[in-house]
C-alpha cells in the first residue's frame, strides 16, 4: 500500500483528504480574495468603527469600519505567501548547507556539522528576534528571520536524507568508478532526495505560517497598513472584551491552515510506517473456552494438564493457528522437553501455558490446569499468588529478559515481597540464599549489581534464582541455552538439573537441540507445524523413535564420530508456514517415506509401544543405526 | 624510540570515564557561550548605519547621539569594545538603555523572576501531567486496545501540540477571561492571574511529551523484561511504576529538556499575549524602539539559558542511565 506514490496513497487517508481539501480552498482564497473582497476590505465606514459582530460584519469591523471578514479572507494572500517565501529562504540556505558535507572533506565537513547542531538546538524565535534587531521591524525582516531559522532544520533534513542513500548501491558504484564527489552530490544524490524533499520542506509551510503569525502577532512581522492573520490577530487582541470574534477569526484561520498542512503531514507519515493491522475486535491473552473434551491421559495428579490447545493469530490476511490442539501432562518431579525446529510452535505453546501470551495472539484450550486450578478462568488473586510463587519461567536471552535499570535484588526480592508478604529483610536473605544456591558468588554484591555488570551465564542463573524465590512446582524453560556461549549451557543445563532433583520441581523445556532434550529430560514431545508428531521417553528417542521427522532431527545432530569429509546431515525443505498447512501430515512434503494416504488425511496421534505414541500412518520400527554420542545421555 | 613517547599523552580527566564526559560536555557548551557572545556583541554593528541615530531619531540633536555613542563605547576600536563588553558581562554590566538611560541589568532583574516563575510553573506542570497522561493512555490502548480512545487521544494532543502557544492563549483569553470571567485577561497578580499563561504555555508541550511517553511506554511494554515481571503475577502498580517508568524515563527526559528550552521561546509569545510584566514583554518592546542594548542583553541572557539547559539535560540524562557507556569511546 505505501507503494511508490506516498502522497496519492496519502490522499486517500480520511486526513489527508480533508487536510487537501482545506489546502485547496486555502489556495483558492490566497488566488482570488484580494479580487472577490478586496474592495470591501478596503472600504472605510466611519459609522460603524470598532463594531462587534453583526449580521452584517460577522467578525465586526476594525478601527476604521472595515469588515474584518472581508480582510481576512484577503490576508489569506499575503499570510501564505510569506510563509512560503519564508520557506524558500530556508531552503536556499538549508539544502546547500546539508549538502555541503558531502561534498567537503571530512574535517570541514564535521565543522558543518557542528554548525548545524549549535544551530538546531537554538529557539527560532531568539534567532527570529535577533534577524529583527539586525535587519529592522518588517516584513522583510520577518521573512529572513523565520527563513533563518528554519534553515538548520532544512539542513539537518537534507543530510539525513542525503545519508539515507549515500550507502544505496548506484551511489557506491557511481564512487567506485570514480566519479567526483560534487558531480556525485549533484547527479546522483540530490535527484534521488528530490521528492521527499520538496514534500517535506512544503509540509514546513505550515510551520513557517505559525512562526510568521506570531512574529506579526508581536509586532515584529507584517507592518500596517499591510495586514496579515498575525497582524489582525494584534489588533483583534487590543479590544477582546468589546469584540471576541475580531481575536478569535484570525486565530482560527491560522490554526486551520497549521492543522491542514499538520494533517497531510500525519497523513504522509502514516502511509509510509504502515503499521501491522491487529485483529479488529478485542481479543484477550486469556483462554476462551472451547468446548468440554476427554481428559487428557496422566499419571497421579499432574502438575499441568494441557488438553486441545490452540494458539491463534489474527493478522491482517486472516487468522493463523500456529499451535493446534495439541494435548499433554506434566507430572510432579518430572522434566518435559519440547523440541522442534523454529516456526513449529512450541515456544508459543510454553507461553501460552505460561498465560504470557503477547496480544493479539491468544490461546483456547478444553483444558488447561496448573496444580488443579483452571488457567482460562480470569485470574483471581488466589490464582496469580500461585502462579508467582509456584511457577518460574526462564527466558532465552537473559540480556533482554532482566530489567535493566532494576538492581538484580530488587528484581528477586519482589516476588517474596508480593506473594509471601515477606519483609524486605527476609526477603534479601532468601534471595542470598537462592543465588548461592545457584552458585553465584560472593551474591551479596551481586545483589546489588545491575544486571549489564554480570556475565550472560550468572544473568541466566540469577534468572533462575527469581524462579526459586517462590516454591516452583513448574519451571517454564523456554530456550534457556540457546544465547549462551557452549560451556556456559551445560551449566546452565546442569543447574536446572540440579534444582529439579533438590526441589522436586517439574520442569517444561522447550528447545530446538535435541541433544539438549536427550541429555536433560524425561519425555520428549516433538512438534511439527504447530502439532505433536511424537511423544516418547528419552530412552526410545535414543533407540527406536517412530517419526520420520524426529529420525530426521536425530540423523541431524553431528558428534564426534560424524565423518567431517561428508556434508552436514539436514532435512531437506522447509517446515510450512502456518497459513499453509496442508490437509493431510504437515511432514508429507519432506518425508521420504509419504505415500498418497499422508498428503490427504492427517494421522492421529496413537499409542504405538508403551511409552510411545506417534502420529504417522507409516511410522519405522526398526532401531537406528548407530547411537550418537550426543544423543546417549 | 621507548615504547613510552608512542603513546598519547594521558589528560589527567581521561582516566575517569565520567569526569572526562563531563569536561568534554562543559568544553562544548563552553564554545557554544562563546559564540553567542561574540553574535549578541556583533549584532549592534550589524545594523545597517548608526544604531543610535536610527533609536534616538532623525530629530535628536547630534550632541545627544554624540554622547550616546560614547557612552556604548562605539567611537572605540572593534576590539576595545569587545573587551569591554566581556568585561561587563563579567562585572554584570549589560550597559544602558538607550530610551530610558537605565542599567540594563537593573531592567533584567526586575523582570526576570516574572518570566522564571512562568517558565517554571509551566515546567512543573508539563511534567506532572505528561507522564501520568501518557502512561495512562498506553496503558489503555496497549496491543491495539480501545481503538476509540486511541484515536481520541491521537486527535486531542495532536490538536494542541499544533496550536501555537499565543493562539492557545488567544482562546483561553477569550472562552475563560472574556466570556465566563473565572480568570484575568492579562496581567500579574494574584494566584488566579497564573492560571491561563501557564496553561496556554503548558498544554501543547503536555500534549506533546504526552504522545512521546505514550510511544515510550507501548515500547518498553513490548520489551521482553516486561514479559518477565508479567511472569512474576505482579500488582499493576508495581509493574508499571517500578518495570515501565524508569525505562522509558530516558527518551522523556530527553524530550522534556529540549521542551524546557523551547518553553524560553514560548514565555515570550505568551507574556505578550497577558501582558506579563517578564523578559518577553520588554525584549519585543525594546526591539519595536529600538533599544539595543535591552534587546542584546535579553537575546543573550535566554539563548545563554537554553545552552545551559541543554548541556544540564545531557549530563542528567548521562548520569542517570545505568547503562549509559559514556566516555567509552
Amino acid at each position: 500500500m505505501p507503494g511508490r506514490r506516498p502522497l496519492a496513497a496519502a490522499l486517500r487517508t480520511p486526513t489527508g483528504a480533508t487536510a487537501a481539501v482545506v489546502l485547496a480552498g486555502l489556495l483558492f482564497l490566497a488566488a482570488f480574495a484580494p479580487a472577490i473582497w478586496g474592495a470591501e476590505a478596503r472600504h472605510v465606514d466611519v459609522a460603524h468603527l470598532l463594531e462587534g459582530s453583526s449580521g452584517r460584519h460577522p467578525l465586526g469591523t476594525d478601527n476604521l469600519g472595515r469588515d474584518v471578514l472581508a480582510r481576512l479572507l484577503v490576508a489569506t494572500r499575503q499570510s501564505l505567501g510569506l510563509a512560503v517565501l519564508a520557506v524558500l529562504v530556508a531552503t536556499l540556505i538549508g539544502v546547500p548547507l546539508g549538502a555541503l558535507p558531502a561534498v567537503l572533506g571530512r574535517r570541514a565537513g564535521r565543522i558543518v556539522n557542528a554548525v548545524i547542531d549549535f544551530a538546531v538546538a537554538f529557539p527560532a524565535l531568539l534567532l527570529a528576534i535577533f534577524v529583527a534587531i539586525v535587519a529592522g521591524v518588517g516584513a522583510q525582516s520577518a521573512v529572513l528571520a523565520i527563513g533563518i531559522a528554519g534553515a538548520p532544520s532544512a539542513a539537518r533534513l537534507t543530510q539525513t536524507l542525503a545519508a539515507s542513500i549515500a550507502g544505496s548501491d548506484y551511489v557506491a558504484a557511481a564512487r567506485l568508478a570514480g566519479v567526483p564527489r560534487r558531480r556525485l552530490l549533484l547527479r546522483h544524490v540530490l535527484p534521488n532526495i528530490g521528492e521527499p524533499l520538496i514534500l517535506n520542506l512544503t509540509l514546513a509551510v505550515g510551520g513557517a505560517l505559525l512562526a510568521m503569525s506570531g512574529l506579526s502577532f508581536l509586532g515584529l512581522g507584517v507592518q500596517a497598513p499591510a495586514y496579515d492573520w498575525g497582524r489582525m490577530l494584534n489588533e483583534g487582541l487590543e479590544r477582546v472584551y468589546v469584540s471576541p470574534a475580531a481575536a478569535l477569526g484570525p486565530g482560527t484561520a491560522v490554526v486551520i491552515a497549521g492543522l491542514a498542512f499538520n494533517g497531510l503531514g500525519e497523513a504522509l507519515a502514516q502511509v509510509v510506517s504502515t503499521r501491522p493491522v491487529h485483529g479488529g475486535r478485542r481479543r484477550d491473552a486469556g483462554h476462551p473456552v472451547d468446548e468440554p473434551a476427554p481428559v487428557a491421559v496422566g499419571d497421579e495428579a499432574p502438575v499441568l494438564t494441557v488438553s486441545r490447545l490452540s494458539v491463534h493469530i489474527p493478522t491482517a490476511a486472516g487468522e493463523i493457528t500456529p499451535v493446534r490442539e495439541i494435548s499433554f501432562t506434566v507430572s510432579r518431579g518430572e522434566i518435559v522437553g519440547i523440541v522442534g525446529e523454529s516456526g513449529s510452535g512450541k515456544s508459543l505453546t510454553a507461553m501460552a501455558v505460561g498465560r504470557l501470551l503477547a496480544a493479539p495472539a491468544y490461546a483456547t484450550a478444553a483444558r488447561l490446569e496448573f496444580l488443579g486450578a483452571d488457567l482460562r478462568a480470569k485470574p483471581t488473586r488466589t490464582l496469580r499468588r500461585l502462579l508467582g510463587t509456584s511457577r518460574a519461567v526462564v527466558f532465552q536471552d537473559p540480556a533482554t529478559t532482566l530489567n535493566p535499570s532494576l538492581t538484580v535484588g530488587r528484581q528477586l526480592t519482589e516476588v517474596s515481597e508480593v506473594h509471601q508478604r515477606m519483609p524486605r529483610r527476609e526477603a534479601r536473605l532468601r534471595a542470598v540464599s537462592r543465588l548461592r544456591s545457584v552458585r553465584i558468588p560472593s551474591p551479596e554484591r551481586r545483589l546489588r549489581q545491575y544486571p549489564h555488570q554480570l556475565s550472560g551465564g550468572m544473568r541466566q542463573r540469577a534468572m533462575i534464582a527469581m524462579g526459586l524465590m517462590g516454591e516452583p512446582q513448574l519451571i517454564i524453560a523456554d530456550e534457556p541455552t540457546s544465547a549462551l556461549d557452549v560451556t556456559v549451557q551445560q551449566q546452565i543445563l546442569r543447574l536446572l538439573r540440579q534444582v529439579n532433583e533438590d526441589t522436586g520441581a517439574a520442569a517444561l523445556l522447550i528447545t530446538h537441540d535435541i541433544a539438549v532434550v536427550a541429555e536433560t529430560c524425561r519425555r520428549v514431545l516433538v512438534m511439527y507445524a504447530g502439532r505433536i508428531v511424537e511423544e516418547l521417553d528419552v530412552r526410545t528417542l535414543c533407540e527406536r523413535p517412530a517419526h520420520p521427522y524426529t529420525r530426521a532431527l536425530i540423523a541431524s545432530v553431528p558428534d564426534m564420530a560424524t565423518d567431517r569429509d561428508s556434508p552436514l546431515a539436514t532435512i531437506a525443505g522447509r517446515p510450512p508456514q502456518p497459513a499453509e498447512i496442508p490437509d493431510g501430515c504437515g511432514f508429507a512434503a519432506r518425508c521420504a517415506f509419504a505415500t498418497e494416504r499422508c498428503r490427504a488425511e492427517r494421522p492421529p496421534l496413537l499409542p504405538l509401544a508403551p511409552g510411545q505414541s506417534a502420529a504417522c500412518w507409516h511410522p519405522r520400527t526398526e532401531p537406528l543405526p548407530a547411537l550418537t554420542d550426543a544423543v546417549s545421555a | 624510540m621507548t615504547a613510552v613517547a608512542v603513546l598519547p599523552r594521558e589528560r589527567w580527566w581521561a582516566t575517569h570515564p565520567r569526569s572526562a564526559f563531563l569536561v568534554r560536555r562543559a568544553m562544548r557548551l563552553a564554545v557554544s557561550l562563546a559564540v553567542l557572545i561574540t553574535l549578541a556583541f556583533a549584532m549592534i554593528h550589524l545594523i545597517p548605519g548608526d544604531p543610535v541615530r536610527t533609536a534616538l531619531g532623525p530629530k535628536a540633536p547630534q550632541s545627544l547621539v554624540a554622547q550616546r555613542r560614547h557612552d556604548l563605547w562605539l567611537d572605540r576600536s572593534l576590539w576595545d569594545q569587545y573587551v569591554h563588553y566581556l568585561h561587563g558581562l563579567v562585572t554584570g554590566d549589560l550597559g544602558t538603555s538607550i530610551s530610558s538611560n537605565l542599567p540594563v541589568s537593573d531592567i533584567i532583574s526586575a523582570r526576570l523572576p516574572s518570566t522564571a516563575e512562568l517558565a517554571g510553573i509551566a515546567f512543573l506542570v508539563i511534567m506532572l501531567l505528561s507522564v501520568p497522561i501518557g502512561m495512562v493512555a498506553a496503558v489503555l490502548t496497549r496491543d491495539g486496545r480501545r481503538r476509540g480512545t486511541d484515536l481520541g487521544f491521537t486527535t486531542v494532543t495532536g490538536l494542541l501540540a499544533t496550536v501555537p502557544e499565543f493562539l492557545l492563549g488567544v482562546g483561553l483569553v477569550v472562552l475563560f477571561g472574556v466570556t465566563l470571567r473565572w480568570f484575568p485577561v492579562g496581567g500579574k497578580g494574584g494566584p488566579e492571574s497564573y492560571v491561563l499563561p501557564v496553561a496556554a504555555l503548558s498544554l501543547g508541550s503536555i500534549a506533546a511529551l504526552a504522545r512521546i511517553v505514550r510511544a515510550e511506554t507501548l515500547n518498553v511494554l513490548g520489551q521482553e523484561y516486561v514479559r518477565t515481571a508479567l511472569s512474576k503475577e505482579l500488582p499493576a502498580r508495581l509493574l508499571y511504576l517500578r518495570h515501565v517508568l524508569p525505562n522509558m524515563l530516558t527518551a522523556t527526559l530527553t524530550l522534556g529538556g529540549l521542551l524546557l528550552a523551547g518553553l524560553i521561546g514560548g514565555t515570550v509569545l505568551v507574556e505578550n499575549v497577558f501582558a506579563w510584566p517578564g523578559l518577553g514583554t520588554i525584549v519585543v518592546n525594546s526591539v519595536g524602539t529600538q533599544d539595543y542594548p535591552v534587546a542584546q542583553a535579553i537575546v543573550l541572557m535566554l539563548g545563554a539559558t537554553v545552552l545551559v539547559i541543554n548541556a544540564v539535560v545531557d549530563l542528567v540524562l548521562g548520569f542517570l542511565d545505568p547503562r549509559s557507556t559514556i566516555g567509552a569511546s
